[in-house]
């Protein structure tokens, strides 16, 4: 067993705590991990990504092949197709459909989404404003994780033990939004047969 | 349960279970998380570990060879490029030796993620004559690390670190080993071996070059290096660091039909690089960075083609390797059927919202239809997104403190209305000394450090030159009716364009401070540094 997930955003968007929720509860399944991210520069409003790889064997790269990617998660419309490459022949594509518009040619949205759509197994979903309607916009990114869940090799309960862990520090009502922000998004999918 | 840690930490941990007592280091992406691990770490701070940041590499690298001096262990950190600046007392100290353990963790950014080149330290290791080693995956970056201290203790010399981008920061589970208590004070026996006159120099490169035998028998014991026989010969691959993994990643569900020397400690060892040479038709080198092994085993003439790798165009000359670069080296088919959609735009860095440097180069930029283009120096910090449009303002950015010195040399060359750029940190790092130079020759340049109290490219590390830049300056003697401090916000803008101008009328040093916090920062981090500055001025 191995999945390779590919983490997309911009520098800012929380990619990096969905990474690290996976790693901890990974680890805490007692699985091998490697994920690699992004320092430095790019944070700065530039494209990042994270490599995640879960399995119960060995992992050598801490890169994913190209080819390689079981799921392409993604918190921004756009940085989800520019890592396509990475997609195996039947992987899964999963994406926010809030754009983020800092650049001066950004691509146009209709069109954009429609080329997601497009690919056989996507899943659009508008969970910025899944979470806004939560409470707070900032738990998109664990929208997508719960939308996401049935795709990744770890059980619902050390997933949700990694999300008390990661914002053990943070208020009661922030850990019981992104809880609530997860089971949104899982149950947001379970009616979609992909 | 293992200890999920990125490779920069399971550096840091693995020198913290050595008996460190020292980290010294200036923060560099990267090599950051290394010395910032250490600053975090309970048990570092009870046991006292010396963790500060420092005002540069070269001071970083000086004060660990001075714990080293007094028996302790000590480890200084930095990105490649900040080993050009500590390289004077690097390349010295391979001469005098070290007294405690002392590993220079030196992290190189291939593809240049974060930096201005891909220069690759194991030049420098091989340069100095000493042990370099290569970790490739986080256990080995622990467990190389812990064990370096040792081999630099048993061979008295210091010994290189390299890590690369992608191991320093890609997280796995790491088991960690025994801690091994600090070492006491306990000074050299023989003083000489640090003290470079001439007389005792020369005794002392002679040690040096005596040692590199034994330097090599200790490659070719190394647990770290491994050669794996196999039964297809028409090629054998040699493997150094994290390329060891794009290789076998390869061949996950299959072993791998041709032998492999794996690498992370040199020089190369001699008898298993022999072996491939004796068995194998062809050599091919995978190495991260410069092709520095594949260059060593060539003949300068290439007449056996037998070394393939970076120069021969079966890897890429430049770059970051990958499983997929790899498989097409050997030949290995692979499906990748997407292709990046066209819709796909690029989407550089840029300055934050709300930055304060943002506000200085609206100001400069509003002068420079009168006062001429292309006569604005950069540095290295944040700032350099100056560079990109929509601001276009600085055009060039060299390294750390060159904004000062190219416009001293731009200024001697004849050129007017010249302003170098440097941010508050830079300035103490590499600044300071180009500075005097100004002040010395009464250069006609204006200065501005644009000064975010920060480290802020980085992070937002504490600035050593927090509070302290205007006494700098007035102590090198710019004169005081010319250090002039600017507060870069939109509603200052008039004000701030009045006041660049006025200064570059100056024939002569003007230094503007332009002070206004990294908006990243916390609110409590910006309240103590308004203290900080209160109380050092």
């Amino acid at each position: 067993m191995k999945t390779n997930i590919v983490l997309a955003g911009v520098g800012g968007q929380g990619i990096l705590t969905i990474a690290a929720i996976l790693d901890t509860a990974a680890i805490q399944q007692d699985l091998n991990v490697k994920q690699s991210e992004i320092h430095g520069m790019s944070q700065r409003g530039g494209a990042v990504h994270s490599h995640v790889r879960i399995s119960d064997k060995e992992i050598f790269s801490d890169l994913i092949p190209k080819g390689k990617a079981d799921l392409i998660l993604s918190v921004e419309p756009m940085e989800l197709l520019r890592y396509l490459p990475f997609l195996k022949e039947d992987g899964y594509l999963i994406t926010d459909s809030k754009s983020f518009d800092n650049i001066m040619d950004y691509p146009d949205e209709t069109k954009l989404i429609n080329e997601i759509k497009a690919h056989k197994n996507s899943i659009v979903i508008d969970a910025t404003k899944i979470a806004k309607d939560l409470g707070n916009s900032k738990a998109a990114n664990i929208v997508l994780l719960g939308a996401a869940t049935s795709k990744i090799p770890l059980s619902e309960a050390s997933l949700l033990d990694a999300i008390k862990t990661l914002f053990s520090k943070k208020s009661e009502r922030i850990i019981t939004l992104n809880i609530n922000a997860f089971f949104k998004g899982k149950e947001l999918v379970s009616g979609i047969n992909v | 349960m293992k200890n999920l840690v990125l490779g920069n930490e399971a550096v840091a941990q693995g020198a913290i279970d050595a008996g460190l007592s020292g980290v010294y280091a200036y923060p560099g992406t990267p090599s950051t998380e290394i010395t910032e691990y250490i600053q975090r770490n309970k048990f570092a701070k009870e046991s006292k570990i010396h963790c500060t940041w420092s005002v540069n590499e070269k001071t970083a690298i000086e004060s660990a060879l001075g714990m080293s001096y007094s028996g302790k262990r000590a480890m200084v950190v930095m990105k490649h490029v900040g080993l050009n600046v500590a390289a004077d007392a690097f390349m010295n100290m391979s001469i005098s030796g070290i007294n405690g353990g002392l590993v220079i963790a030196v992290a190189d950014d291939p593809s240049m993620h974060s930096s201005q080149n891909e220069q690759d330290s194991r030049y420098y290791g091989k340069f100095a004559m000493i042990p370099i080693l290569e970790p490739s995956n986080q256990q080995e970056a622990y467990d190389i690390t812990r064990f370096a201290f040792d081999l630099s203790e048993e061979l008295k010399l210091p010994v290189l670190l390299r890590m690369v981008t992608r191991l320093s920061h890609s997280r796995s589970g790491i088991n960690r080993s025994d801690q091994r208590p600090q070492n006491a004070i306990n000074l050299p026996e023989n003083t000489k071996r640090f003290t470079l006159i001439p007389a005792y120099a020369k005794g002392q490169y002679e040690h040096l070059i005596e040692k590199q035998p034994i330097i090599i028998a200790h490659s070719e014991a190394s647990k770290f290096n491994k050669l794996i026989k196999a039964n297809d010969v028409t090629l054998g691959i040699i493997a150094c660091g994290i390329t060891y993994n794009y290789l076998m990643e390869n061949f996950e569900d299959i072993p791998c039909q041709y032998p492999v020397l794996k690498i992370a400690q040199y020089p190369l060892p001699k008898e298993e690089v022999a072996y491939l040479f004796e068995h194998c038709d062809r050599i091919l080198v995978l190495e991260e960075g410069y092709p520095i092994i594949e260059e060593r085993l060539k003949d300068y003439l290439d007449k056996d083609k037998k070394i393939i790798g970076r120069l021969t165009g079966d890897l890429p000359r430049t770059g970051e390797l990958n499983p997929n670069i790899v498989a097409k080296a050997l030949g290995i088919k692979q499906i990748i059927s997407e292709t990046k959609s066209k819709m796909v735009a690029g989407r550089p860095p840029q300055l934050c919202d709300g930055c304060g440097h943002t506000d200085l180069f609206n100001a400069i930029n509003e002068l420079t239809p009168k006062t001429g283009k292309k006569r604005v120096f950069g540095d290295i910090g944040c700032y350099a997104l100056g560079a990109l449009p929509p601001l276009n303002t600085i055009t060039s950015l060299i390294d750390m403190g060159a904004s000062i010195t190219m416009a001293k040399g731009a200024v001697d060359a004849g050129l007017k209305n010249v302003i170098a750029i440097i941010g508050d940190s830079t300035f103490t790092h590499s600044g300071m000394t180009g500075l005097l130079d100004c002040v010395y020759e009464k250069t006609p340049i204006t200065i501005i450090i644009s000064d975010n109290s920060a480290i802020a490219m980085t992070g937002g590390q504490d600035s050593s030159a927090l509070g302290r830049l205007k006494n700098i300056c007035l102590g090198i003697g710019v004169e005081p009716e010319h250090v002039n401090f600017m507060v870069p916000l939109k509603k200052n803008h008039d004000k701030n364009v009045e006041m660049i101008r006025n200064e570059m009328n100056y024939n002569g040093v003007s230094v503007i401070i332009s002070h206004r916090a990294c908006v990243r920062l916390s609110r409590d981090k910006k309240e103590q540094i308004k203290l900080k500055i209160a109380e050092l001025n």
